[in-house]
């Protein structure tokens, strides 16, 4: 065992010495009480190490022992419904621990090493297998359907598979010829993406039921985008509904760095909400690591990899995970806080200059994948949202502008609209996806035709709002022509009855795309019917007086059947209505 | 020592049978000074330091190297030499005496008592620093306070646990505001909030006016006041918010009370943190401000909240001045991005003499939602905060418009908007020195949102038959 002492100590950061043979990213135990630290640099016989937990106490001399293994996390059943700390330990076993608040030097398993698993084998004796083959299964929460998995770079034939029924996760279900016994965990090392076969093509939408999200900026399953916005403008409170409804298997939810309230809201939230799909309680389906932005600053830097390291072992099940990080960019200041404690020479506003490729390597581990194994139909998927945190508001900043080179879609939360309430305050003008063209056609096909072109003339509208704007800045409502005016009233409809949603209402928290659409629909036939109207010498005030319109505004929170079943009589009505305004 | 974020009491910290004294200082620079040849220093060890005039001062370890060790010195280097001046490692970390008895005391930036009065028998000496809560043992924050003040409560309400910064500038009345909150502040059981005031670095005058606030109200009894004036040592200062939060945790989770903690002014706290920084020669980020400001910061503002199974709760206002009234400087930004919220103070309104200067559009209450709404303020909360925001923005917005075109180029509806706008300033926002229930600020929101047409109330429409002023008469038309 590599053995070595404290030389010098700052903050997070430890030096040690004759630790010759210690790795980069080796995890060390530091001084008597075992902290858990990674080796950052090595000098000669110095280690550097950023220590997980705090420091205060450690003295020169103290024993720095090397565990010769990388950041490992534990697999299996039991991770759903968990609530874990940066580095992988359950919350509430630490509270169990030590009470309320969190002290150091705890070491939990991240796995009940007690409970019983039904274990349903799948894998027969005499098979050959390799890594990614199902073993056999286990129910985790009521309804997803664990799969124990022959862990990768382990291949052999099946000499003993363990018949139905309880085990812990510690007790062996098969064994090889070879004599290499599985059980239902395996670890991984944090850092490394887990392997799959192939990386396929983004073509199914990640649906959210945020109307500005799937009908105007969707992204796809795999897909992945950054949220970017000061503070107050809704990105946690964007991120957790998508937490909530997104439509996913699994939730990966990163608190990484923020408030503590936070996590507990979710906390207490998640396991009263149903999931929209399976009708079972959201927790069931969800994975939280928190790790506040009061609790050691190196945790939070590990938090997120072992959040990728989680969902990527549910998408090697075959399943469509999301996994959410709030934010990114306390991520990125830890390790700002490191590289600074290491005298590196810092790029921009402090950054170290391998910011960007850390953070490309990070989103690269999304992606919708066909997973490791000899079943060639499974297929997988990561999607990732990122929370960014702009210093002062201000997207020119490095964390930004090094995340939008890697996402594939930016949605600007936009300071102004939160001021005057309008949430998701999503900017429609500054957001873009480059999704569209692949899930577009998806839409197409199973939502409507005319998905695609209501989209684009909504967004038109909006955009041409804009302009207008200017205008009436300029000049004056009155100056424009009845044909523009109209174009503000409708976009004003777009703005208040389509993309303003409440998260926090039973029936507006979650849009299902149908309705979205026959929503635009409905707007876009009112643009139509006025218009046309409008050319037959009708006046903009007798359109306006019109009561119907009114019902439009009801749209949002009617009850989504119902909605579905009326509007498209609605449309033909308000078509009706207005086309019978007579011209005086 | 601000650098960390957990820390915790060396629990293993032996009695020394023998304790060194070294004479060996070979480098003091602002508040900083390296001591040579030393042995077994622990990190965020305290420090005793003799001066060579046989008084003491205090430190602690902020780094050590080898056999150098860098400490920094609360009540700054005047005086310290390097030929006689002696440092004595405590083996300890910074501590605070707590005890119920400290409610009416007046202590200075280190809890320690400036009041002339009987010194505290201590119950407990705990760690400054605390321990972050474990996020899986809070009990999430769900109660209304009703401080008094229609801007906040019907617009930005603030619930217990919560930790809700003021942003003023210089010449603001953000003390005055405080000290509205501090007299007035109710959770609905009625029951009266125990106050621990952290003043870091404001001025004879600013603390005078606290107290002599306090001693007119009859608060003072209820108030453990902490003290350290800007003429005081700048390092000091980043000690006291720890000392303030240290008690009011005490108080809360040990003794089951209500505590409000008012610090002011974290800027002063920032600059020190700052100081302390430069004088360490580290890499600055923003403005200099060193990177882990906001691990600082974080382990300042995340102390506030309420644990499972324990009745009492912590709840912060922090007062900050943004430097040139610039809400995208480090201090707001980054304690805009920890707390739940922000409380921001206007010129444009104090200068047109509206007080609490309030200007409620970049104002925020993250947990309001859980604070209101049935059995806990009243049903029709949230919509008409909803209301009021969006009618004030947009009256706000045709100001930028008369401005060019003149109020006669607007439409009827727009007039009422910039009504609606002016009337919301003078009374909602504009209440002056009295105190209002939330059914007394609902009401008036009412009366201001019924001089808006009908068909414009679209975020109030369920609750126009019942709350509006002129129900009976428009009911037909809802």
């Amino acid at each position: 065992m590599i053995t070595g002492k404290i030389s010098k100590i700052t903050g997070p950061v430890v030096v040690a010495q004759s630790m010759l043979g210690a790795r980069m990213y080796d995890v060390v135990r530091v001084g008597q009480e075992g902290l858990m630290g990674e080796v950052i640099r090595l000098e000669g016989d110095l280690a550097t190490i950023q220590v997980y937990e705090d420091t205060s106490g450690l003295t020169i001399g103290d024993v720095v022992k090397s565990t010769e293994g990388p950041l490992m996390v534990q697999l299996g059943p039991g991770l759903l419904s968990s609530i874990y700390d940066g580095v992988q330990r359950p919350l509430p076993v630490i509270a169990e621990q030590h009470g309320d608040f969190i002290e150091r030097g705890t070491v939990a398993d991240a796995l009940d090493r007690e409970r019983k698993w039904a274990f349903e084998p799948v894998a027969e004796v005499g098979q050959q297998v390799a890594g990614g083959d199902v073993i056999g299964t286990t129910p985790e929460g009521q309804t997803i359907l664990h799969k124990i998995m022959v862990p990768p770079k382990t291949k052999g034939t099946v000499s003993w598979v363990a018949p139905a029924g309880e085990y812990t996760v510690d007790e062996v279900v098969a064994k090889m010829e070879d004599g290499t016994e599985l059980t239902m965990v395996q670890e991984w090392a944090v850092r490394q993406g887990r392997p799959y076969v192939r990386k396929l093509d983004p073509t199914h939408p990640f649906t959210t039921g945020m109307r500005i999200l799937d009908t105007f900026f969707p992204i796809a399953l795999g897909g992945n985008a950054i949220i970017p916005g000061g503070f107050g403008t809704g990105k946690t409170v964007t991120q957790q509904s998508l937490a909530k409804w997104a439509d996913v298997d699994i939730i990966v939810y990163v608190g990484c760095g923020e408030r503590g309230n936070e996590m507990t809201e979710v906390l207490t939230e998640f396991p009263e909400l149903e999931d929209p799909r399976t009708n079972a309680p959201l927790m069931d389906r969800t994975v939280l690591v928190a790790n506040t932005s009061n609790m050691p600053v190196a945790a939070r830097e590990a938090s997120i990899y072992v959040g990728a390291t989680l969902a990527e072992y549910y998408r090697d099940m075959g399943y469509s995970v999301a996994m959410m990080s709030d934010s990114t960019s306390r991520w990125g200041e830890a390790l700002r806080e490191i590289s600074g404690r290491l005298e590196e020479m810092p790029g921009e506003e402090g950054y170290p200059a391998y910011l960007a490729t850390r953070l490309a390597s990070f989103y690269e581990r999304s992606g919708r994948v066909q997973p490791l194994g000899s079943d060639a139909e499974r297929v997988g998927s990561v999607t990732m949202v990122g929370a960014v945190s702009p210093a002062g508001g201000d997207m020119s900043e490095p964390m930004t502008q090094n995340s939008l080179r890697v996402s594939g879609a930016f949605w600007a939360l936009d300071t102004s609209l939160a001021h005057r309430r309008h949430f998701p305050a999503i900017s429609w003008t500054k957001s873009y996806t480059l999704y569209l063209g692949q899930v577009g056609q998806w839409y197409a096909e199973n939502v409507a035709d005319d998905w695609n072109e209501l989209r684009d003339r909504a967004m038109f509208i909006l955009q041409k709002e804009t302009e207008l704007q200017e205008i009436v800045q300029l000049v004056g409502p009155d100056a424009l022509p009845e044909s523009e005016k109209i174009i503000l009233e409708v976009a004003r409809m777009l703005r208040e009855d389509f993309l303003q949603q409440f998260a926090f209402d039973d029936i507006d928290a979650y849009c299902p795309p149908k309705k979205q659409y026959w929503m635009l629909k409905t707007v876009l036939t009112f643009y139509d019917a006025a218009t046309s109207a409008l050319n037959r010498g009708v006046s903009l005030r007798q359109i306006l007086e019109l009561t119907i319109k009114d019902e439009i505004a009801v749209m949002k929170t009617t009850p989504h059947d119902e909605a579905l079943e009326k509007l498209p009589a609605f449309n033909l009505k308000l078509t009706e209505d207005i086309a019978e305004i007579e011209v005086y | 020592m601000a650098q960390d974020t957990i820390q915790k009491p060396a629990e293993t910290a032996k009695t020394p049978l023998v304790s060194t004294d070294y004479r060996t200082i070979k480098y003091v620079t602002g508040p900083l000074v390296f001591v040579d040849n030393v042995h077994s220093v622990a990190y965020n060890e305290m420090v005793a330091i003799r001066m060579p005039d046989g008084t003491h001062r205090s430190g602690q370890v902020l780094e050590i190297s080898g056999d150098v060790a860098v400490i920094q010195v609360f009540e700054g280097t005047r005086g310290i030499d390097v030929d006689q001046t002696e440092i004595r490692f405590l083996e300890d970390v910074a501590k605070i005496a707590v005890s119920p008895e400290l409610l009416g005391r007046v202590l200075n930036g280190v809890g320690k008592p400036i009041d002339g009065g009987a010194p505290i028998v201590p119950e407990d000496r705990l760690d400054i620093t605390g321990a972050p809560i474990n996020p899986y043992s809070r009990e999430k924050p769900a109660d209304f306070i009703e401080t008094g003040i229609s801007a906040i409560d019907g617009l930005n309400t603030l619930v217990r646990g919560q930790k809700l910064p003021i942003f003023s500038g210089s010449g603001l009345p953000a003390n005055e505001l405080a000290a509205q909150i501090i007299r007035q502040a109710r959770v609905v059981s009625g029951e009266e909030f125990a106050i621990v005031f952290g003043a870091m670095g404001i001025t004879h005058r600013e603390a005078s006016y606290f107290m002599s606030q306090f001693e007119s109200t009859g608060a003072l009894e209820r108030v453990v006041f902490f003290l350290n004036l800007a003429d005081d040592p700048t390092v000091e200062r980043l000690l006291t918010p720890r000392c303030a939060l240290t008690v009011a945790e005490y108080l809360a989770f040990e003794k089951d009370m209500q505590v409000l903690v008012v610090l002011s002014d974290m800027t002063n706290y920032c600059e020190a943190l700052r100081e302390v920084s430069t004088a360490r020669e580290e890499v600055p980020g923003r403005r200099g401000y060193p990177g882990y400001m906001y691990t600082d910061l974080s382990t300042i503002y995340e102390r506030a909240g309420r644990i499972k199974g324990r009745p009492g709760s912590v709840t912060q206002l922090p007062i900050l001045s943004m430097p040139d009234d610039d809400i995208t400087h480090p201090i707001p930004d980054l304690t805009g991005y920890i707390t739940e919220g922000q409380i921001v103070l206007s010129r444009h309104l104090h200068r047109r003499g509206v007080f609490p200067p309030i200007d409620t559009l970049p104002c925020l209450s993250r947990l309001m939602n859980l604070g209101i709404g049935e059995g806990k303020t009243r049903e029709d909360h949230r919509a008409v905060a909803n209301q009021m925001y969006a009618a004030y923005a947009q009256g706000r917005d045709l100001r930028k418009l008369v401005a060019i075109v003149g109020e006669e180029a607007l439409s009827d509806t727009d007039r009422r908007y910039l009504r609606f706008a002016d009337d919301f300033e003078h009374r909602i926002v504009g209440q002056g020195d009295e105190g209002r229930s939330i059914e007394e600020t609902l009401t008036i929101g009412w009366e201001l949102m019924a001089g808006l047409p009908l068909g414009e109330l679209k975020r109030v429409r369920d609750f126009i038959s019942k709350y509006h002023p002129n129900a009976a008469d428009v009911a037909g038309d809802v």
